[in-house]
């Protein structure tokens, strides 16, 4: 079995809302999953019914090759966007309860937490409240209770948000790490930069439908536009019709930049040949999209919702 | 059911690990005692009077040898003018002048007292009997009856009430017992239900807010979450309970031997340094009335005794679980629909006013506990636990008591129900602001 999960055709209806509108999707089994999309475009819903908070009208989920079901709770684990811990608990009693939640005895629980412990340098928070430590250090404590039990899959909403830039590292260092060892992940986040870094699949919800989804290669793939930066000495002068000049910019220092795509079926070779006829060549690479601009494309393309 | 109990279990440690469980389970029976001590002292010490010398002009000449001195008092019998007698009253402040006309016997209201300040009533009330009950053996004697027959005919007449149980045999009840009994029956309930209830809706309040709702139903069915933070703060009540039964019979019995009586000596002790100061004449009178006093109080233990305590304290039990339940099911409802205490407000005084009624309903029952308002409001859930305890001490068919105990586990079953209904789409519902439309609908919503 290769996928740690498959939704097929998923429908969530509210009172005047659909949330979810026949989504389906496959998440492979080892890999970091982007899902992204704007603001209520449906991610929360889907992922609620993951996480079996609720329930879908129509369409089934399968987890690990079976039909969801309770018992499946404890192979995930789930770091909502709003965070929240008990304030007034402490640490220790805190992360030893929602372990036993998970179906964890005390004893594991106690063995699991032992390692993270270590790992995050929190044993002398131990029996403090949550209340008197910071936000980022509540952040650590919460993302332990997500990963301790072990879970096949972990769901990330915003890991990142109210993290300084050095504990960002540290957790994102620990998401690779789950990887390596073979934990699926999923991860919803409006930061880009972070999905380049981290993702190998994503995939795009918008108005409550998957309008993107796939490898990190094959989408940058499907949205390159076989375009080139150039930079180079001298003087561009007309290319043939299989080229299309986009841009030119003076660059000062006699150095010249320009984009360049191929719109026929000549190859990047040819446009080379061409270009050193004519000038000293500096530098040439092909612009890859970025998922910045993936996103924005996508969505921005996607046909405009009449009911709004 | 393993994470039922582990919600369960962390509710009730948290909770029972609070500094306000703590200081108020162990002061409240302190407190009790205490107040009970106060009284106590209170009324032994208050007569410790001054001394008090108390001069009688008796114009009448009747009533020479019938004013008696003793410790606190000293009645002289003086001649002169009342006005020359009044201005010598001037700054003594002890002194007081009582004045008996000559014409007592056909105008009794003609008698005088005074003095620099209000005197109290106790003194008052012992110069009048003086008077009257002279005035009174004058005008018996003069009718024929002789003395012998005046005091046979002082009797005292206190009822015995008796009630019949189920084989027609007679017990000896007290309604005091009864009514004492089921007043602080109903009363605890009332007071646990209200606390206990808005505790529950409290604690989802904190989860909502803190947003750790999420978190903890990605683990734990909305449903079992919710049972599991109520049957927690049943445990808490039911600790607090037996905590302070436990407590307030040790704190009283530790007073009783420290101090070396009991509520019962305690009361004698009053009457005791009652009698002591007074007269030879109303020495007798506070004797026999001390010992109706004893006779009442011996009455009342012995009829206590015979209230079935075992049936009281089960059946309170009872209550206390299904009317909890009832009610803070709804409570959880509501902690979970709003997002602050405020917005709290608008929905739980709906759910307030049965309780109120109920207490009202409980008054009314013990005073006539058979009526068919009674019969009506102990059959009711929303009322039953508080007006049935009420009845109870009285003796209730069983047959009502098993009635009124079925529809409540109806009642409760039925209010879970729907509180769980909209509790588990209330739980995730943010920045909406709800009303009873919006509440009725979330009831039919699909999971």
């Amino acid at each position: 079995m290769s996928h740690i999960l498959e939704a097929h055709d998923i429908v969530k209806q509210y009172a005047t809302h659909r949330a979810l509108d026949g989504v389906s999707l496959s998440v492979p089994k080892g890999c970091i999953f982007g899902l992204l999309g704007p603001n209520g475009a449906g991610k929360t819903s889907l992922i609620r019914i993951i996480t079996q908070i609720s329930a879908p009208d129509e369409g089934y989920v399968l987890f690990d090759g079976q039909r969801l079901q309770p018992n499946h709770i404890q192979d995930i684990g789930y770091l909502p966007e709003e965070r929240g811990l008990y304030k007034k608990m402490k640490v220790g009693e805190q992360l030893l309860y929602l372990a036993q939640l998970k179906g964890l005895s005390e004893r594991e629980a106690m063995d699991k937490l032992k390692v993270w412990i270590k790992k995050f340098d929190i044993k002398t928070w131990w029996t403090k409240s949550i209340e008197d430590l910071s936000k980022g250090m509540q952040q650590k404590v919460q993302f332990v209770a997500t990963v301790m039990h072990e879970p096949k899959l972990i769901i990330l909403d915003e890991p990142f948000s109210g993290f300084d830039p050095i504990n960002a590292n540290l957790i994102k260092d620990e998401i690779l790490e789950l990887r390596q060892r073979g934990t699926t992940i999923i991860f919803s986040t409006h930061r880009m930069e972070s999905v380049e870094e981290l993702c190998d699949h994503i995939a795009l919800v918008n108005k409550s439908r998957i309008i993107l989804n796939g490898s990190k290669k094959e989408i940058k793939n499907q949205f390159k536009e076989n375009s080139y930066s150039v930079s180079f000495h001298g003087e561009l002068g007309d290319l043939p019709p299989d080229f299309e000049l986009i841009t030119t910019k003076d660059s000062g220092e006699s150095l010249q930049q320009a984009t360049i795509r191929i719109v026929g079926d000549a190859t990047v070779n040819q446009l080379v040949g061409n270009l050193i006829n004519q000038v000293e060549l500096v530098s040439f690479h092909e612009n890859i999209p970025s998922f910045n601009d993936i996103f924005i494309k996508a969505v921005g393309s996607d046909a405009p919702d009449e009911s709004k | 059911m393993k994470n039922i109990f582990l919600v369960l279990k962390r509710e009730y440690l948290v909770r029972v690990r609070k500094k306000s469980f703590i200081v108020m389970t162990f002061l409240t029976p302190i407190l009790i005692a205490a107040f009970y001590g106060i009284i106590v002292w209170a009324a032994v010490g208050s007569f410790k009077s001054e001394h008090k010398t108390i001069q009688v002009i008796d114009e009448s000449g009747l009533f020479k040898e019938k004013f008696k001195s003793d410790k606190n008092t000293t009645f002289e019998l003086i001649s002169g003018s009342v006005a020359k007698v009044q201005k010598q009253l001037k700054g003594k402040e002890d002194n007081l002048l009582v004045h008996i006309p000559a014409d007592i016997m056909s105008r009794p209201n003609g008698l005088q007292i005074y003095a620099e300040k209000n005197i109290g009533p106790m003194l008052k009330n012992r110069i009048e009997k003086v008077v009257q009950q002279g005035l009174r053996n004058i005008k018996l004697s003069k009718a024929g009856i002789t003395q012998q027959v005046i005091e046979d005919a002082n009797q005292d007449v206190d009822a015995q009430t008796y009630s019949l149980d189920d084989e027609g045999k007679s017990q000896s009840s007290s309604t005091m017992a009864a009514y004492v009994a089921g007043y602080a029956a109903a009363f605890l309930l009332y007071i646990f239900i209200l606390v206990y209830g808005a505790g529950v809706m409290q604690g989802v309040m904190e989860e909502k807010s803190n947003r750790i709702i999420e978190v903890i139903i990605s683990s734990v069915k909305p449903f079992h979450l919710m049972l599991g933070k109520i049957l927690g703060v049943a445990a808490v009540g039911l600790t607090q309970f037996v905590l302070w039964g436990v407590l307030t019979f040790g704190v009283s019995s530790a007073t009783q031997t420290l101090f070396g009586f009991n509520r019962f000596t305690a009361t004698e002790e009053v009457m005791k340094k009652q009698a002591e100061q007074a007269d030879p004449e109303v020495k007798k009178e506070m004797e026999k009335q001390q010992n109706n006093t004893l006779q009442t109080i011996e009455n009342f233990s012995k009829s206590a005794q015979s209230l079935p305590l075992a049936k009281i304290f089960f059946c309170f039990l009872f209550y206390f679980l299904g009317g909890y339940l009832l009610y803070s099911s709804l409570y959880a409802a509501i902690g979970a629909s709003v997002e602050n205490q405020q917005e709290a407000g608008q929905f739980t005084f709906p759910i307030m006013l049965p309780i109120i009624a109920a207490i009202v309903f409980a008054q009314l029952a013990i005073n006539q506990p058979d009526g068919s308002l009674a019969f009506w409001t102990s059959m009711i859930p929303f009322t039953s636990p508080v007006v049935m305890m009420a009845r109870i001490p009285f003796g209730v068919p069983a047959w009502e008591i098993a009635l009124s105990m079925a529809l409540l586990v109806l009642g409760f079953v039925g209010t879970t129900w729907i509180a769980a209904r909209i509790y588990r789409i209330g739980i995730l519902m943010y920045g909406k602001k709800v009303n009873y439309k919006e509440l009725s609908k979330w009831l039919f919503y699909k999971g």
